[in-house]
């Protein structure tokens, strides 16, 4: 053990099984990341739905749940985004019991930077609209700003100056890793079969009924079938002609090498596209703005990352010493509101959870729990029920796009 | 980083260009005739394919152009660039 440094926990010898795909299910989610295995996790333990498959192309939790910057918060400014993600993180602060495992959520806060007097201005309504839907929330001033994280640049003679933040104490860090083998294990303890290397490739279907999916270890049928798989949904969809308001696009972030405790909190800043935290081991986690053109293709532009790099160089001037361990990008798949789609489709039996664009991670146990509801009531839950496909015909948008810190 | 072959300068970092998605969306040419259906398809919905796409750039900070790239979205090959208002190739 390292001085400063927390020991991780020890996993337990057997995490699930390894099972062979059965040839029908009542349920089958496409995608074993964490928003597809919280989704068997509920449809087991809430719906009472146990004869449920996770196909998962790759390896369990190998797609952009391992590839995200892992910070939880519910500092959305509108009703409907901060009920779900507020009930995501409500359930975050039991996850840990719930599923009867490690996954170091650390509630050390977020700070929103605000660069500008416009940035104030936002924040400010933010903060307010926060406190009217019981989410916790402050207005901190540079002075604050640097009491909770000391090693914040708040001096006014730099580019970007900071002249504010909002501070969301409750908000954090997991890890993913244990997140989603976390959900993994407790889902398998109930029935639940996790099948990986079974990319899903097309469907199977009756009409305007899917009655299962077309994979690569053969057909499997299904009373339903929900969709989690993230970057990847407007390629299946595609498969049944079925079109989607999504476009993927590469969203990178990269590590530093090993670190002293230096960064006590989550930074994140909207101006210049940045969002910091140290990891549980020592590591600087870093986020960057997505990418501009489409792409699936799993990495990004230099560009991107040398300018989130000169953003966080001139906010923590601490990191100068430090050297870059690896990047990596994940697909993520942005709706034109920036705001989730879950929900049913036109397709009897159906479900899709897709567009949740940079920030699915935070709203894992959430969409846990509301898209099995979905899929098992052929309804939303009350809480997804503004997030379905209607809006972007009726027009009721959920314009989320000032509450990530990334363009998009 | 791309290069991108600029039909009017040539090969130029990505860095120069900008952005302009989806190529070939045709603006209605009777939009009082939509209903909400098509109005949110029209302003809302765009391929996404993995693979090859049509899509707009502009050399923003070379001739300030707008053309077309036919471009795989999976290696990041660019296949064909072509200047607005020609149709969209047909390659292979």
């Amino acid at each position: 053990m390292i001085a400063g440094t927390a020991r991780l926990p020890d996993h337990p010898e057997r995490l699930w099984p390894n099972p062979e795909p059965k040839r029908s299910y009542d349920v089958v989610i496409v995608g074993a990341g964490g928003h597809g295995l919280a989704t068997a996790y509920h449809l087991a333990k809430e719906q009472g739905v146990r004869d449920v498959a996770v196909l998962e192309k790759g390896w369990l939790a190998g797609g952009n749940m391992a590839r995200n910057t892992t910070i939880i918060r519910s500092n959305y400014l509108w009703d409907e985004s901060a009920r779900i993600y507020e009930h995501a993180l409500e359930l975050w602060e039991g996850l840990e019991e719930d599923l009867g495992y490690p996954i170091l959520f650390s509630q050390r806060g977020v700070l929103n930077l605000a660069h500008s007097l416009q940035d104030v201005r936002e924040g400010v309504r933010r903060v307010n609209a926060n406190r009217l839907n019981g989410v916790d929330a402050e207005w901190l001033d540079p002075a604050g700003v640097k009491e909770v994280c000391p090693i914040i640049d708040v001096s006014a003679d730099v580019r970007h100056p900071v002249l504010g933040a909002t501070f969301q104490p409750r908000a954090g860090i997991a890890k993913h890793d244990y997140v989603a083998w976390g959900y993994a294990r407790a889902a398998a303890a109930t029935g639940v079969d996790l099948i990986q290397d079974c990319e899903v490739t097309g469907f199977l279907r009756d009409g305007d009924r899917i009655t299962g999916v077309r994979t690569a270890r053969g057909d499997i049928a299904a009373g339903r079938v929900g969709l989690a798989a993230a970057g990847h949904t407007s390629v299946l969809a595609d498969t049944l002609g079925l079109r989607l308001p999504l476009q993927s696009h590469p969203l990178q972030a990269l590590v530093s090498e090993l670190l002293e405790p230096v960064h006590p909190t989550v930074v994140m800043s909207n101006a210049v596209h940045v969002y910091v935290s140290q990891a549980h081991k020592g590591e600087l986690v870093l986020g960057a703005g997505i990418d501009s053109y489409n792409g699936y293709g799993q990495r990004g532009s230099f560009h991107v990352i040398e300018r989130q790099m000169a953003a966080a160089l001139e906010l923590f001037p601490v990191f100068a010493g430090a050297h870059v361990l690896r990047t990596w990008a994940g697909v993520v798949d942005v709706s034109p509101d920036a705001s989730p789609i879950l929900g049913r489709t036109p397709f009897t039996g159906l479900y899709v959870n897709c567009g949740w664009g940079t920030g699915g991670f935070k709203a894992t146990p959430a969409v846990g729990r509301c898209f099995a509801h979905t899929i098992a009531h052929d309804e939303p839950h009350p809480l997804n029920a503004p997030f379905g496909l209607e809006r972007f015909f009726t027009g009721a948008l959920v314009d989320e796009h000032g509450a990530a810190a990334v363009a998009h | 980083m791309m290069l991108i072959p600029c039909p009017y300068c040539g090969p130029r970092e990505e860095t120069e260009f900008h952005y302009g998605g989806q190529a070939h969306v045709a603006h209605p040419a009777d939009p009082a005739a939509l209903s909400d259906t098509e109005w949110g398809h029209y302003l809302f919905f765009r391929a996404n394919p993995k693979g090859r796409f049509a899509e707009r750039w502009r050399h923003s900070v070379g001739c300030g152009r707008w053309f077309n790239a036919i471009r795989d979205t999976a290696t990041h090959e660019l296949v064909r660039v072509y200047e607005m208002g020609e149709p969209e190739p047909v390659i292979e």
